[in-house]
């Protein structure tokens, strides 16, 4: 197996790339969080894989077979959940196991199928081309321009589906809207941090964010300092002691979560986050 | 002055701007009925008390006033036109649901509870609304830091943004302080002699009902009794026959 570490060549590329995804995967992730769906990233990344290995199988380029299969089937699976009352994490559960089990089989299916390959879109890669750097930025601006946009009904949706309802949202679309927008993140995140890991980037900033703020306006900015300030730090590391770039990110992500309860839990600084409210 | 004649004239059933006119409204869930050929309007101005049971159809009809509850038989006019054409009614119509469940660590604060919204919202519309339900001064707090009483005027705050011309509260005083009933029925009040908006307003509190509105409508499936608030509490047989239906409804449904 081979985890890459960031090279010096490639560090600009990296950068910029990360930057970009920082702020996506923060910003989605929040709503994402406040659903209680937190682990949709990572299910929408499972059935992505099992489009990338299906991709690779037929030769054709496996991120757009991945960011089909991840959407139709979340959208769908979404569908059924409203149809038949199936929970949310049982919903992530079928995702996940399905789209694993699938790329599995059809690697185990592939004799010319490089290992390689399937380990860049599982744990990431540290090589970024120019195309895909300018992919990453026009996807990324494209989404976090949707969300501008939207955020306040996704908001109103996402605190209270019944008076969002009421009011004349379209909750379903919104759903649908979330789903894709997270689908796409996922498709453009996954070459850097990888199937395995992608969710902490979802996740942890958002956590870590809502120890702090007091509104959503401060939490969104918040979340996206930490996911910047992990994704630098994590580069930067990966580089300085050659090991894997995406475990660091997500290492820095993780030691900022364990930082910011620390000093929440010291008392050091007073708002009203989620600490405040067990006080 | 022009209210009380408003009133006046009202209280004699001429309803003269209807807002809400229903028509033989009938829901069925699963072959047994919610709601069995209701029928009434509520005009300009109204405060109108829906009473009844729990199960009822109070929570049911409002659903479906709302659009959230679509499969029914009948009509539901707001501002004249049937509400399966267009949802744009919903603009002009306030929805305070019942007890507000908040998660706790929802990072909102109250101002932008209050913009979120269909249409952007202004924020000196803010300011004034929460003015009204004085929260002003909380105006930053998180919303999850608030009382269930303090969330629920928030939320009649949030119904008052988009200026409604109705106000649909769903038993909104469940669980709810008496301090902060108090300044509730204080604050419909005002909404509705003041600024002339209609309500429409389900409650088991009938002394509440009695007080605040100016008409009744008593639901059991059935619509038993629509008319003058008046009439309804000064007629011994009426409400003896309200209180051994809502006796039958405790025991069934317990």
């Amino acid at each position: 197996m081979t985890f890459e570490a960031v090279s010096y060549e490639s560090i600009p590329h990296v950068l910029v790339s990360g930057i970009a995804i920082s702020l996506l995967c923060s910003a989605v992730g929040l709503f994402l969080v406040l659903r209680k769906f937190s682990l949709f990233g990572d299910a929408l990344a499972h059935s992505a894989f099992g489009g990338v290995a299906f991709g690779l199988f037929i030769g054709i380029y496996p991120l757009w077979i991945a960011c089909a299969v991840a959407i139709l089937s979340a959208l769908g699976l979404t569908k059924i959940r409203q149809k038949f009352d199936i929970s949310s994490d049982a919903i992530v559960a079928i995702l996940l196991a399905t789209g694993l089990g699938a790329g599995i089989i059809l690697v185990s299916m592939s004799d010319d199928l490089e290992i390689h390959d399937i380990e860049e879109f599982l744990f990431g890669s540290a090589i970024i081309d120019t195309q895909n750097v300018i992919t990453i930025l026009a996807m990324a601006g494209a989404i976090l321009a949707i969300l501008f946009f939207t955020y306040k009904k996704l908001l109103y949706s996402t605190f209270s589906e019944e008076q969002a309802k009421a009011s004349g949202i379209s909750v379903d679309k919104m759903s649908y809207l979330l789903i894709t927008i997270a689908g796409v993140t996922v498709i453009i995140s996954m070459q850097m941090v990888g199937v395995l890991l992608i969710s902490a980037l979802f996740v942890l900033p958002n956590v870590s964010a809502m120890l702090y703020a007091r509104s959503f306006k401060q939490t969104m900015m918040l979340s996206m300092c930490f996911a910047v300030s992990a994704t630098v730090s994590g580069i930067f590391i990966s580089y300085q002691f050659d090991i894997a770039q995406s475990g660091c990110i997500v290492l820095v992500a993780a030691a900022i979560f364990i930082g910011s309860l620390v000093v929440k839990g010291s008392g050091l600084v007073k708002t009203t986050g989620i600490l405040a409210k067990r006080a | 002055m022009l209210l009380t004649f408003y009133r006046f004239i009202n209280n004699l059933g001429v309803n003269f701007i209807m807002i809400v006119d229903i028509k033989k409204l009938s829901v069925d869930y699963s072959g047994i009925k919610a709601l069995d050929d209701i029928s009434f309007g509520i005009a300009k101005g109204d405060f109108l008390g829906i009473i009844g049971p729990n199960g009822a159809g109070k929570s049911t009809l409002f659903r479906c006033m709302l659009g959230l509850h679509t499969q029914y038989d009948g009509t539901i006019k707001f501002f004249d036109q049937d509400i399966r054409d267009s949802r744009k009614y919903l603009s002009q119509v306030g929805f305070v649901p019942q007890k507000p469940v908040v998660d706790r660590n929802f990072p909102a604060t109250i101002r932008e509870v209050l913009s979120m919204s269909q249409n952007s919202s202004d924020p000196k519309k803010v300011d004034e609304a929460l003015q009204k339900v004085w929260m002003h001064e909380l105006a930053d707090r998180r919303i999850g830091d608030l009382s269930v009483g303090q969330q629920q005027r928030v939320f009649i705050a949030k119904a008052l943004v988009n200026s409604p011309k109705i106000l649909v509260l769903d038993e909104p005083i469940t669980g709810i302080d008496q301090y902060n009933q108090d300044l509730f029925f204080q604050i419909l009040g005002e909404l509705n002699t003041k600024e002339k908006i209609s309500i429409i307003w389900s409650s088991h509190d009938l002394d509440a009902v009695e007080r605040l509105a100016n008409k009744v409508a008593c639901l059991n499936q059935t619509l038993f009794f629509h008319g003058v608030s008046k009439d309804f509490f000064s007629d011994d047989e009426m409400l003896k026959k309200y209180s051994e239906t809502s006796m039958q409804m405790h025991m069934h449904h317990h």
